[in-house]
């Protein structure tokens, strides 16, 4: 866990990863996401907040196109991620999930082994050039999802099989297989018991050192306890992002602070 | 919030949660009503399929027994050749039979009286029966032989206890009441016995003339060559379509009328199915009649909307966090098809391909109209000649048989039918054990 009081949290001074600028979202008529800009760092975790329904997920799902699967969204706007326009026409949705990878919020291993759940992503982009090297991502992939321990003995034993925080962290674990350079997480843990949760907090803030992680929540708590930047979204507005200790103890907008407070959700 | 306030100015009478109030009793009631109308239900269907079943075994087992008579005998090769020098070869041959029938009658000490025409109608042209084993097989020349003679359509059903003496009128040519009595007199030598009659599974279609020998063989292949048909062209034209409707197209006004469409072809009457066939695959193309093929090609019609349906159902079955799952570490929209939801979706495709498969296996009126109902003597001489070969179906076959006059042929329809079931209990069999196999939790 992290231990760090939120007050005395600030975040170093790390390159920008993720330029979104002026971004829109239309579901059908429907105007999701409004004028949203956001700058997300490198090696940092950002959390999005807000009450339900207020885009944040949205707005997370177009950080690796996800919502392009879903015919009547349409994206509008500016993202960069490393300088390159995620939406321009050239780029291929494919190569740029396996860079953005995504733990989603109800735990969905493959009904396949859990090696093979590792597995699957390095081997469809040919990450692996051998048995042997394969055997050593899926290894470093489950350390990195501090899942190694509990199934090491087990690989062949079918990943549905795990407990719900198991199975969240060997999610992660494939997630993390393809060596993607951002990790979104929408609401990882609200399927997951305290145990479990405390258990998959630690391992985000152990990613941070490697990834930047965006993780949506809809538990303040965890907002704070994990991330180094927040975002309050509501009715698909950007309402205020900054650092986390500043968004939780003396935001700039009132709506932050009744959110915050519990006076609106 | 007057909801809340609502009622409240009375205060409520004190009820026993013992006693139920009327309601509560009239609820329970109908609750129980309907449980009776449930089991009624379920008891009328048992009833209908115990009465089905009942119907179908008593009517048909006897189809697959057969009153034979066996007989041994010693053909040297003077008879032979004396036999092939004479005008009336046949007449010779059926000569030896009666004499050996005499010796064997006469052994087991039982006196009875017959002649050639007796024989004949008892057993048929047995003399040119036993000329053809000898010419084919002269190395049994010399030997003794054994003979299994099928006793005519009549006598098979006197043992059988379908037709007795009333039934046979004056100046009736094909049986005379003093034949059933030679018949017992020849149960009772052990001659003539009723034996488990393989030539029902495997013969081929006969005319009126010796009706008894008719068997379904040829047409279960017919069947089978069509399935074969049906399984290539279906399967894999109605799992893509279903595949690139369910995952790939964009959902608009045109695939919705393929949609709605589809599911308008899986109610088309198949005789429509039929005229169909007839019109493209034979007046059009010039493929040839009452060809297994073309009875494939008409099935497979039919067969397609059944396996798009549940192939759509099982692939929308699958959850989209499956999906999702593969499209988030980088897997392209047919990786994720083909690596994760194609094998969830499997045993839902399988059983209703076999289902589709045993739907057109019973199908009989498109056959009617391309012409598969014709009669088939003979099996096809190379496998591809049962594709592009004149056949039959099991059900045509079936359809045929009842329609025909002699009481043999009902007895075999019958007999067709169970076989006909046969094979579709197994293809549901398989089906389910298909479905447990493949089936996956996630």
């Amino acid at each position: 866990m992290n231990d760090m009081r939120i007050i005395q949290r600030t975040a170093g001074m790390n390159d920008i990863k993720i330029h979104a600028k002026g971004v829109d979202v239309f579901y059908g008529d429907n105007h999701a996401i409004k004028d949203v800009s956001v700058d997300i760092e490198d090696k940092t975790v950002t959390a999005f907040i807000g009450p339900s329904g207020c885009g944040k997920s949205t707005f997370l799902r177009c950080l690796n196109r996800m919502n392009d699967t879903i015919d009547i969204c349409r994206v509008t706007g500016d993202i960069r991620l490393d300088d390159e326009d995620i939406y321009d026409k050239a780029v291929d949705p494919v190569q740029l999930r396996a860079k953005v990878g995504m733990v989603f919020q109800k735990p969905n291993p493959f009904p396949k082994s859990i090696y093979d759940n590792v597995a699957y992503g390095p081997r469809i982009h040919g990450l692996a050039r051998n048995k042997a090297d394969l055997d050593e991502i899926v290894e470093k992939s489950l350390r990195r999802g501090a899942i190694w321990d509990e199934v090491k003995d087990r690989l062949d034993a079918p990943g549905t099989g795990l407990s719900g925080g198991q199975q969240q962290r060997l999610c992660i674990a494939r997630a993390v297989a393809t060596a993607p350079e951002v990790l979104l997480m929408d609401e990882p843990c609200s399927a997951l018991d305290p145990i479990a949760t405390a258990q998959v907090e630690e391992l985000i803030d152990e990613l941070r050192q490697n990834y930047s992680v965006v993780i949506v929540t809809h538990s303040m708590q965890q907002a704070a306890r994990v991330s180094q930047k927040t975002a309050f979204f509501h009715l698909g507005d950007l309402v205020e992002y900054g650092e986390t200790g500043k968004i939780f103890t003396n935001p700039d907008d009132s709506r932050t602070e009744s959110y915050i407070t519990g006076r609106i959700g | 919030m007057t909801d809340a306030t609502h009622g409240m100015s009375e205060p409520r009478q004190k009820t026993s949660l013992t006693a139920a109030d009327a309601r509560t009793a009239a609820r329970n009631r109908a609750e129980k009503r309907f449980q009776y109308y449930g089991i009624a239900a379920i008891i009328a269907g048992g009833v209908f399929l115990v009465l089905l079943l009942t119907a179908i075994l008593s009517n048909g087992i006897p189809a697959f027994q057969r009153a034979t008579v066996n007989i041994e005998f010693t053909l040297t090769q003077e008879q032979f050749d004396e036999a092939e020098g004479t005008m009336l070869k046949t007449k010779v041959y059926t000569g030896f039979f009666i004499d050996a029938l005499t010796a064997q009658l006469t052994e087991s000490g039982i006196e009875t009286e017959f002649d050639n025409k007796r024989i004949e109608r008892l057993l048929g042209k047995v003399g040119g029966t036993i000329r053809a084993h000898y010419r084919e097989n002269p190395q049994d020349i010399g030997q003794p032989t054994r003979f299994e003679l099928p006793a005519s359509s009549r006598v098979d059903r006197y043992f059988k206890g379908t037709f007795d003496r009333s039934g046979i009128g004056d100046g009736n040519r094909f049986i005379m009441p003093g034949d059933l009595d030679f018949a017992d007199d020849l149960r009772a030598a052990g001659i003539l016995t009723q034996s488990f009659d393989w030539n029902f599974i495997t013969g081929v279609d006969t005319g009126v003339d010796n009706a008894g020998q008719a068997g379904i063989g040829a047409s279960v292949l017919g069947s089978f060559m069509m399935m074969i048909v049906v399984l290539v062209l279906s399967l894999p034209i109605g799992v893509a379509a279903s595949i690139y409707l369910e995952e790939f197209a964009p959902k608009n006004r045109f695939t919705d009328l393929i949609e709605v469409n589809i599911s308008n072809l899986a109610a088309v009457p198949s005789i429509v199915f039929g005229i169909l066939g007839l019109a493209v695959f034979i007046q059009f193309m010039g493929l040839s009649q009452s060809a297994p093929l073309v009875g494939g090609l008409v099935l497979t019609l039919m067969t397609l909307p059944t396996i798009i349906i549940s192939t759509r159902a099982s692939l929308k079955a699958v959850p989209p966090s499956i999906r999702e799952a593969a499209l988030g570490i980088g897997a392209s929209k047919m990786q994720a098809v083909f690596h994760h939801v194609l094998p969830l979706a499997m045993p839902g495709i399988l059983t209703g391909t076999i289902i589709g498969l045993a739907q057109a296996l019973g199908e009989t009126a498109p056959l009617l109209l391309i012409g598969m109902v014709g009669f088939v003597a003979r099996y096809p001489e190379t496998f591809l000649q049962g594709f592009e070969g004149p056949n039959s179906a099991m059900p045509a076959q079936i359809y045929n048989w009842a329609s025909r006059s002699d009481a043999v042929f009902t007895e075999k329809a019958w007999g067709g039918i169970i076989i006909l079931l046969i094979f579709l209990l197994s293809m549901n069999i398989l089906a389910i054990i298909l479905r447990r196999r493949f089936e996956r939790r996630w």
